[in-house]
Formats: structure tokens, C-alpha cells, sequence
């Protein structure tokens, strides 16, 4: 082999093998950063719902409470896009006439190019007033039901996991419908040939062939798109509201921190090495959190195989 | 699917569709553009939200000229440039690095990657490309500014960046370099070009034109985000050109911090602020995108 060929060889497979290696730095790094403050912590890291780093002599911390607004939002944002997601990308591969479909995906492709913190802002500022009267009446119609009980953060009923998790799921729509899309349209044609010479309508066709075929991509995007919600940071530390005493309380209408939006919101912490170690500690979860659903979601996707 | 499905027969097969069959029929189209319809009115609304809320101080010359410094927090005047100098700047330094690595994983997956090592880089990219924004920017807080004890600075920002835009650009790369036909790699091979000088005179300026459009989208997309921002830099209200030292400002900074530093009643200085840095950062992204479309169309490989 020639020198030039063995130095551009040798040049990208070092690429490669920086990025293998870059995934296993960034756990490292976390991990050492994480440490020392977890061995300070007075509170079990796990279980403990207080989060209280402002004394690094006493440092009492536990990512319970963090955790479950986490999955809150990010379920709801998830129950609210999965159905959204799956009716676009039917529309866009089979029922939009083909010239429109591109400009359509498009158009949902933009949602994608809005940075986060206009979402955020927008959320807050303009959506949330917008749909009060509607959280309000859902919170005192249905306040019996445990998930829409009066929150910890009343009465204005703005900054709660159910207006950030309605955020949350346009955030995530367009991952999820580009890759359930791109999975339908590889449905075989002669399937769908089949289904129409039987006299199928466009719905059965839909039922017979296009989903049974595309269901392990569908669920594989939405998962992916649940990886994005868990990680989602500004538009999260914009829209939720920090609740004064209580904690989480799995109603719809309290407020609270996910892991992404607590870091974000206390970056002002990380001038002492101890209470940023507590901040680390708790993205090293998210992390974790993030590869696993990510690693589910592409093994889903990949077994499929195209 | 081809032509023919989308009208299916000019004369059903099967005259007679049972009512419910419709019936089912036509509810599911109804909620198909339903579902169509509920995914484009945020879209337009946040759209509207910006332009309408942020038209107000953008067309003032003074916007594109100067910074906050000289003007108190709650007091009408200033302009953005110290954040447009930041998101540039940023923008920049973390293309330089993402851009080069980017592209030589994409041409190592498609060129050379064989077996597991291939396998794994995939996989890692993919994986790469779900990392929040904030965990990135943890890892570069630990790395840059813990253990190698250098100071918090645009460039640390650059660097987080670096994470989220490498995935982004290797996607799209490696997509772009495996339409490149075979024959024409295999042409060049037969006249006894080495194989890296195939690639560089002739694979990459093939594909060239999509790799930049790619590029530029990543680029726009890193541009808008904020975590790396607040973790990584301080805000500085004046114009800091050097990203190595000191505060530095970007327009996603600085709509973080009018939100927690001013009243944002509609109408108040704040409120105006936060959009006008908003249709900012957004006219910004027009640009790349628009930029991106040109130079594809500059550099398309001619067709006879």
C-alpha cells in the first residue's frame, strides 16, 4: 500500500475510533466529577427527594424527585406525539398527494429547526395563558382523579408538567414522524397492491399493510423521541415552575425540575467544586438514562434492518 | 409506491363497501389531517409569536450596531451585537473542529469501515446524537474547565458544541458520499489513482454540495441551543471579541437572561428584548439554510 493511502486510512479510522472512544470519555469524565460529591452526600442519591447543595460542608442531595417529573413530562409529551406523529406520517405517505407531501415534511422538519429556548419562551409566555381556562377547567372538572388534582405550584395553573409536556410533544413530533415515515414508505408495494385488488379502502389497506409492517420502526422513533424529551433542557428550566415546599406529587398541575432543567437552572452553583460534583452526579444519571432508551431504540430500528 | 396506487381502479372490484367499512374509512382520514393540522398550528404560532413580537426593535439600526452595555436593563435603546458577535464567533470555531472530524468518520464508514469497529462507530454516532445538550456540556465543564483547570469562555462553548454538531454531520455526509456512483470510483481506480487521492479528487467534490448544505443545517441547529451557554460562558451585556477570555454573550443568552433579569409583562422592555433576539437568531438560521441551498446549487456536479 502506498504512504498516502496508509496515512488517510489510518487517518479515518482514527476518526472513528474517536468517536467510539468519546462516548466512553464522556461516562469517565462524569463518573470521577461525580465522586467526590457523592461520597459527601448525607442523603441516599437514589431515593431522597430533597435536593439541597448550597452548603458544601452539608450536603444533603437525592435525584428521586428529579427523576419522576422527568419521566412525567417526558410520558406525557410522549402520550400526546405518538398519536399526532403516527396520523402525520400516515398523511404524509399515504394519504397527501406525493408534490405535497415533500413540501408538507418540510414543514414539519421546521418544527425541528426552532431552538428550544423560542420554544421555551413561547410556552411560558404565550401558550400557557392561551390554554389556562382549559387547564383550569380540566384540573377542577377532574381534580378527583389523582393525575389532575390541584398541583403544588397553584392557582395560576402556567408553569406545570401538563403545559410543559403539551411543549414538550410538538418538541418531539418531528423526530419521531421523519423516522416513522421514512419506515412506512419502504411498506412493499405488491402488499399494498394485494390489499387494494381485494377491495380493501384506504384505511384497510392502512391496517393490513402499512402498520403490521412499520410497527417496530414506529416504535423504535417514538422511542428515540423519548430520548430527546428526557434530555430536553432550556424550554423545560423556562416553562417549569420550582414549587415551594412540597415536592412532585405525580399531578399533572404541580410543577418541579427534570434532571436537564434543574443543571441548567442552578449553573450559578458551579463555582464550588463539591456542589458542581452534585450537578454532574445527576446529569452522569441522565445520561445513563438517555443511552439506555437511545441504545433500545436504535437495536429496535437496526434488528428491523433495511 | 407507484402511480398506480394513487387511484386505485376507475371501477372498484367490489361495488358494494359495507357501511362500517366507510364509516372507519372516513374517520381515519378525518383524524389523519387531523393530525396534520394539530402538528402546523404551533409551528405558525410560534412562528407569528416571534416575527409579530420581535419586528419591533429589529428595523432600528442601533439593534445591529450596538450592545446592552450603555443601556440600563429596563431602558429602551442598545442592540444585540455583542450576541450575534458571540453566536458567530462560537458558531465558527466550533465548525472548524467538527467539520474536519465529521467528515473523515463519514469517509472512514463509507470508504473504509468494514466489521465491528465500523459496527461500533455507527452505533456511537447514533447514541452521539441523543446526548442532551446539557450532559455535553457537563462533560466539557469536567474535562476543560475541572481538570484542565482552564477558564469558563466562548470557547469551552465551542466545544460542546463540537459534540452535538459531529453526529449531525456525519448522518448527512455519510449520506451524501454513498450516492456517489461506483463507477466512477472504480474509473478512477482503473487509471491507477491511490485510493485516498480517489476520494479527495473525486468522491468528495462529487458529493461536495450536499455536504455543505448538511453542514450548514448542523451548524443552524447548534447555533439555537442554550445549556452549553449557561454552563460554560458568563453573560456579558458588551461586545467581547475574544472567545479564549472573559464573558461572552449569545443571542440564546441573552433572551435567558432578560427572562430571569427583567419584567416580561407584553409590551415591557424585556418582552420586546427576549423577541427581538429571538427573530434575530432565527433571521440568522434563515440565512444559513439559504446559504446552505445557493452553495449546493453553486457546487452541484455539472451535468451535460
Amino acid at each position: 500500500m502506498r504512504a498516502g493511502d496508509r496515512i488517510f486510512q489510518n487517518l479515518t479510522t482514527g476518526a472513528g475510533i474517536f468517536i467510539v472512544a468519546l462516548i466512553g470519555l464522556i461516562g469517565i469524565f462524569l463518573i470521577i466529577q461525580a465522586i467526590p460529591a457523592l461520597r459527601v452526600d448525607k442523603v441516599n442519591f437514589l431515593f431522597n427527594h430533597g435536593w439541597s447543595t448550597n452548603d458544601p460542608e452539608n450536603m444533603a442531595f437525592g435525584i428521586a424527585d428529579l427523576f419522576e417529573v422527568t419521566v412525567a413530562t417526558s410520558v406525557v409529551a410522549l402520550i400526546i406525539a405518538m398519536p399526532v406523529s403516527l396520523g402525520i406520517a400516515l398523511f404524509l405517505t399515504q394519504y397527501a398527494p406525493k408534490r405535497l407531501a415533500r413540501g408538507f415534511a418540510y414543514v414539519i422538519d421546521l418544527l425541528a429547526a426552532v431552538p428550544s429556548i423560542i420554544f421555551g419562551l413561547w410556552g411560558i409566555l404565550v401558550f400557557a395563558p392561551a390554554i389556562e381556562p382549559f387547564s383550569l377547567w380540566v384540573n377542577s372538572t377532574f381534580s378527583w382523579f389523582p393525575l389532575f388534582a390541584p398541583g403544588n405550584v397553584q392557582p395560576n395553573v402556567r408553569g406545570t408538567i401538563f403545559t410543559a409536556g403539551i411543549v414538550l410533544a410538538v418538541m418531539i413530533l418531528p423526530i419521531i414522524t421523519s423516522l416513522s415515515r421514512e419506515v412506512f414508505e419502504r411498506t412493499p408495494t405488491p402488499h399494498i397492491e394485494g390489499a387494494l385488488a381485494l377491495g380493501a379502502t384506504r384505511w384497510e389497506v392502512i391496517r393490513t399493510t402499512v402498520l403490521p409492517f412499520g410497527k417496530a420502526g414506529y416504535i423504535g422513533a417514538s422511542m428515540l423521541g423519548l430520548g430527546r424529551a428526557l434530555g430536553e433542557t432550556i424550554a423545560l428550566a423556562v416553562i417549569l415552575l420550582i414549587p415551594q415546599g412540597r415536592n412532585f406529587d405525580w399531578s399533572l398541575f404541580d410543577g418541579g425540575a427534570t434532571f436537564a432543567s434543574k443543571i441548567a437552572a442552578n449553573y450559578s452553583e458551579f463555582n464550588n467544586a463539591t456542589s458542581a460534583g452534585a450537578y454532574i452526579a445527576a446529569g452522569l444519571v441522565l445520561f445513563v438514562l438517555t443511552f439506555l432508551v437511545n441504545f433500545a431504540a436504535r437495536s429496535i430500528i437496526s434488528k428491523k434492518g433495511d | 409506491m407507484s402511480t398506480t396506487l394513487e387511484r386505485p381502479a376507475t371501477t372498484p372490484a367490489f361495488q358494494q363497501v359495507s357501511l362500517t367499512r366507510k364509516a372507519k374509512n372516513g374517520v381515519a382520514t378525518v383524524l389523519v389531517w387531523l393530525a396534520f393540522l394539530i402538528a402546523v398550528v404551533p409551528l405558525v404560532w410560534v412562528l407569528y409569536t416571534v416575527i409579530v413580537n420581535g419586528i419591533k426593535r429589529i428595523p432600528f439600526s442601533n439593534w445591529w450596531t450596538e450592545d446592552f452595555g450603555s443601556v440600563l436593563s429596563d431602558e429602551v435603546g442598545g442592540g444585540v451585537l455583542h450576541a450575534i458577535v458571540g453566536t458567530l464567533e462560537q458558531g465558527l470555531i466550533c465548525a472548524i473542529i467538527a467539520v474536519p472530524i465529521g467528515l473523515l468518520v463519514s469517509i472512514y464508514l463509507v470508504e473504509y469501515g468494514r466489521g465491528k469497529l465500523a459496527k461500533a462507530t455507527t452505533f456511537m454516532v447514533d447514541i452521539l446524537s441523543g446526548v442532551p445538550s446539557i450532559v455535553a456540556a457537563l462533560f466539557i465543564y469536567a474535562l476543560w474547565i475541572t481538570t484542565l483547570g482552564l477558564p469558563r469562555s466562548g470557547f469551552a462553548v465551542s466545544l460542546a458544541l463540537v459534540l452535538l454538531m459531529i453526529p449531525v454531520v456525519v448522518r448527512s455526509s455519510e449520506e451524501m458520499l454513498r450516492i456517489v456512483p461506483d463507477d466512477l470510483r472504480e474509473a478512477s481506480y482503473a487509471l491507477g489513482v491511490p485510493k485516498w487521492k480517489t476520494i479527495m479528487k473525486i468522491v468528495l467534490p462529487t458529493a461536495m454540495s450536499g455536504i455543505i448544505g448538511g453542514i450548514m443545517m448542523a451548524l443552524a441547529r447548534v447555533m439555537g441551543e442554550t445549556a452549553p451557554l449557561l454552563v460554560l460562558v458568563g453573560y456579558s451585556a458588551y461586545v467581547n471579541w475574544n472567545p479564549f477570555d472573559g464573558e461572552q454573550a449569545a443571542l440564546p443568552l441573552v433572551m435567558n437572561n432578560e427572562r430571569v433579569t427583567n419584567s416580561l409583562d407584553p409590551g415591557s422592555v424585556g418582552f420586546d428584548r427576549i423577541w427581538g433576539a429571538a427573530l434575530t437568531l432565527v433571521i440568522i438560521i434563515a440565512i444559513l439554510n439559504l446559504l446552505a441551498t445557493l452553495l449546493s446549487r453553486l457546487l452541484a456536479p455539472k451535468k451535460k
